[in-house]
This record gives C-alpha cells, sequence and structure tokens, in this order.
C-alpha cells in the first residue's frame, strides 16, 4: 500500500464485509494491522485522502458522502476519525447519519490514549506531533504546504512558539524514530519519542467488531 | 508580478515607485521594500502617507490575493515580513509627526494557543490603519487579558484561535468580562482559521473578522460607532 496513494487519493473499500470503517488514510497501515491480527475480516476499510488533515474543513463533507454513497451496502458504518478541527461538525454529522466514530480531539490523543494525552496537557500545548504515519509523510504534510522547502526562512515564522516535535510511534522502528528526530532537528525543535502503539484506536475497533 | 529585469528603484517617479513597491510586497522582498521606503523618505514623502498608501496599499492586494485563492500562506508571510521591515523604519518617524490616531486594541492568541501568525498578521494592518496595538503574546489566560484592558484601557479586545480546541476559550474571556459588569466597555473582536460569524455570536463577540483586512474595516466601523454613540450621549 503506497503511502502516497494514501494521502492523496485514500484507499476503495473492497466491498466485502458487514462493517465499514470509513476512516483517515492516515489510519490505513494501523487499521489493516489491528484487522490481520484479531481476524476481523467482516470489516471492510475505505479511507478518505489523508491530506484532509491539512484542510479540516473539508473532512465533514467528504465524511457525509462517502458514508451516504457507500452505506447500504453493509450492516454498519463507523466513522474511523476524531474531532480532527472540524470543531464538532463531524460529530454533529455522525449524529445525524446515525453511526459512531472515534471519542476524542485527534489521532494524536486516540493514539496515546485520549485519558492519557490528557494528563500531558501543559507539555502538549508547546508540542508539535508526528505519528508513524506523518512522519513517513512529513514533506507531503509540512514542509511543502507550509513552504519550507521553497522558503526554509519562514521556519521560524510557523514554529517559533513550539518546543518540542513529540513523535508519537505506533511501532518500533528505528528507521522512522531516526526520520522523526532528523524531522525536529529541521523544524528546531527539541525531540521526544513517546511509543503509543495502537492505544485507544484497537479497543475502539474492538467495541466494533 | 515580478520581472527578471534589474529595476533601479531610485530612477524611478513616484507613481512608478510605489507600483513597484506593491509588486515587490506581493513578491515578499523585504530589502527592496526597505529601499523604497528611504527613497520615498528622502522625496520628502509623510511616513504615514508611505505606511498608508505604499505599504498598506501593497498589502491589501496581497491579503485579497489569499482570500480568493491566488495566493497562498507562504507568499502572506513573506509579503508579511517586506512590510515589516518597511514599518520598522516608519514606526520611530510616525510617533514624531504625529500620524492621525483610530483607536487602540489589545490582542493575544487565547490559553493553550501558540499560534500566533493570524494574530499578527492583524496586529500590523491594524497599526498600518493607524491603531495603537497592544500585543499580549500567546496562550493568554483570562487574567492575562483582563489586566492588558485595566491597564491600557483599550476600544477593541482581540482574540485569536487556530485550533478548535481552544477557541472555546473565548467564550470563558467574554463570560468573565461580563461577570466584571465590564464587556459593554469594549469592542470584542474574534478571529481564527477554525471560527466563524455563528459561533463569534453565540460566545457575545461583537464580530467575528476573517482575516485581518475585514478586522481593520470592522475595527474601524465599530470605532466610529462608539465615537458616535459616545457624542450622541
Amino acid at each position: 500500500m503506497d503511502d502516497r496513494q494514501l494521502t492523496e487519493a485514500g484507499l476503495a473499500a473492497t466491498g466485502e464485509g458487514r462493517v465499514l470503517l470509513l476512516a483517515c488514510g492516515a489510519l490505513a497501515h494501523e487499521i489493516l494491522a489491528l484487522k490481520r491480527a484479531n481476524g476481523w475480516s467482516h470489516m471492510d476499510l475505505h479511507c478518505l485522502p489523508a491530506i484532509l488533515h491539512n484542510t479540516p474543513e473539508k473532512i465533514t463533507p467528504a465524511v457525509i458522502a462517502a458514508a451516504e454513497k457507500h452505506r447500504a451496502a453493509y450492516d454498519r458504518v463507523f466513522v474511523v476519525y476524531a474531532d480532527c478541527g472540524t470543531g464538532g461538525a463531524l460529530q454533529h454529522a455522525c449524529a445525524e447519519l446515525g453511526v459512531e466514530m472515534v471519542p476524542g480531539p485527534h489521532c494524536y490523543s486516540f493514539f496515546e490514549g485520549n485519558d492519557v494525552f490528557t494528563t500531558h496537557e501543559d507539555s502538549n500545548v508547546t508540542a508539535f506531533f508526528l505519528t508513524d504515519f506523518l512522519t513517513r509523510q512529513f514533506e507531503a504534510f509540512v514542509i511543502k504546504p507550509l513552504g519550507l522547502d521553497r522558503h526554509p526562512e519562514l521556519r521560524d515564522m510557523y514554529f517559533g512558539n513550539y518546543e518540542t516535535l513529540v513523535y508519537l510511534a505506533q511501532t518500533d522502528d528505528p528507521g522512522l524514530t531516526d526520520k522523526a528526530r532528523a524531522a525536529a532537528d529541521r523544524l528546531g525543535l527539541a525531540f521526544e519519542r513517546r511509543f503509543t502503539g495502537y492505544g485507544d484506536l484497537a479497543s475502539e475497533l474492538a467495541k466494533r467488531a | 508580478m515580478s520581472e527578471e529585469e534589474d529595476i533601479i528603484l531610485a530612477d524611478l517617479d513616484d507613481e512608478e515607485l510605489v507600483e513597484q513597491m506593491f509588486d515587490d510586497l506581493y513578491d515578499g522582498l523585504k530589502e527592496e521594500i526597505e529601499e523604497g521606503v528611504n527613497i520615498l523618505l528622502e522625496r520628502g514623502w509623510e511616513p504615514y502617507r508611505i505606511l498608508t498608501e505604499a505599504l498598506v496599499g501593497g498589502m491589501t492586494i496581497v491579503g485579497k490575493d489569499f482570500r480568493d485563492g491566488i495566493l497562498f500562506v507562504p507568499e502572506v508571510l513573506l509579503a508579511a515580513n517586506a512590510m515589516k521591515g518597511g514599518m520598522a523604519i516608519l514606526k520611530p518617524l510616525l510617533a514624531e509627526t504625529g500620524a492621525p490616531r483610530m483607536g487602540s486594541m489589545v490582542i493575544g492568541t487565547v490559553k493553550g494557543d501558540i499560534h500566533d501568525i493570524g494574530k499578527n498578521l492583524v496586529s500590523m494592518m491594524m497599526e498600518g490603519a493607524g491603531f495603537e496595538v497592544v500585543d499580549i503574546g500567546i496562550n493568554n489566560p483570562v487574567e492575562n487579558y483582563l489586566e492588558a484592558i485595566e491597564e491600557h484601557k483599550p476600544d477593541i479586545l482581540g482574540m485569536s484561535a487556530l485550533l478548535t480546541t481552544t477557541m472555546p476559550y473565548m467564550k470563558v474571556v467574554i463570560d468573565t468580562m461580563v461577570e466584571q459588569g465590564i464587556r459593554d466597555d469594549y469592542i470584542v473582536l474574534v478571529g481564527g482559521a477554525p471560527l466563524n460569524e455563528e459561533f463569534g455570536k453565540a460566545i457575545g463577540a461583537d464580530a467575528y473578522c476573517r482575516d485581518a483586512a475585514v478586522a481593520v474595516e470592522t475595527a474601524k466601523d465599530y470605532v466610529a460607532r462608539k465615537h458616535n454613540q459616545m457624542a450622541a450621549g
């Protein structure tokens, strides 16, 4: 599965299974790993382009459109997004659609576990987060959209108030850790790695399995 | 809008130079803007005229093209950085030459929010429009806002937030002002990417401003109304 495709186009459902997981493309690897590990063959995965992360106002309409398009073919739909910067709009839309979604403000929070994430509230204010996916796609999600490839001198206007890049690691991958550390260096931030595994994502999916 | 050929700014007449400064602002050329400001000063232009006609005029074009999706955040930041260079030259001179004063504003991002690009743009454009701006920075609890408005007695309180998780804190500030009986002493303007007009109304702000240019126009409008009310009362 190509990360670039997940970023720009998402992933089409196979059409097999009773439960549709309607998810952010940035979660595809983790959801498929959980499906394999737990034998959830009755769950089908459809991902929207992960790059919607950078334009949260487009997430809710995209989720509504995909849910309406696909829901007839499944018994249930579960939206694998948290609020993700929609300001409650996605929660409202899911309620209208009669479907459930993952609780929490964003994937950083549910990967770490929503309860644990809030215990870091103070230091989180000045933290810039990356997950495994965002570390691999750092150029596409951070460097290029902010124009830092063309204008590196803008770095401190964007990141001057941040202190730490926190890498929330879903897997133990030394190569990814090095990449995340290099991202921190590039942004001029201290580096912290927190191993999260799949956090609340695993338990939320298990509840709907 | 950029031309490849070398242009000698000092060789241009005033009108051509201002046009060229619009282009240079658009292209984020800080050194050229500083040079243009110095040339106009040498030619006897009043600092306030340079600010409004050359710098604010140029940034207005940048703001319009940003709103229309022609320019994006990196280009706006480069333009703002260029304008900042010009303003750094003009600011001390503006104070000396008694530029018109439109009103005053205390502005800061709310508790939990460190994203200040929007706030800084608003501050700069408000200063460019003749407002005195007291910038209290980032991550402000309600106490900071209350202390600042008590100390500076501004016409306007501005609050900014980029995150959906922090924007509700604006209501905490406004509710506290209501509790203390001081809400109506100030014009409260709010802004930030995830906000909208409905949110602004719901939390009891006077207005939501979708960008820096709208903030300036809204501020002028509300300050004029306030002065008219005072004159009538």
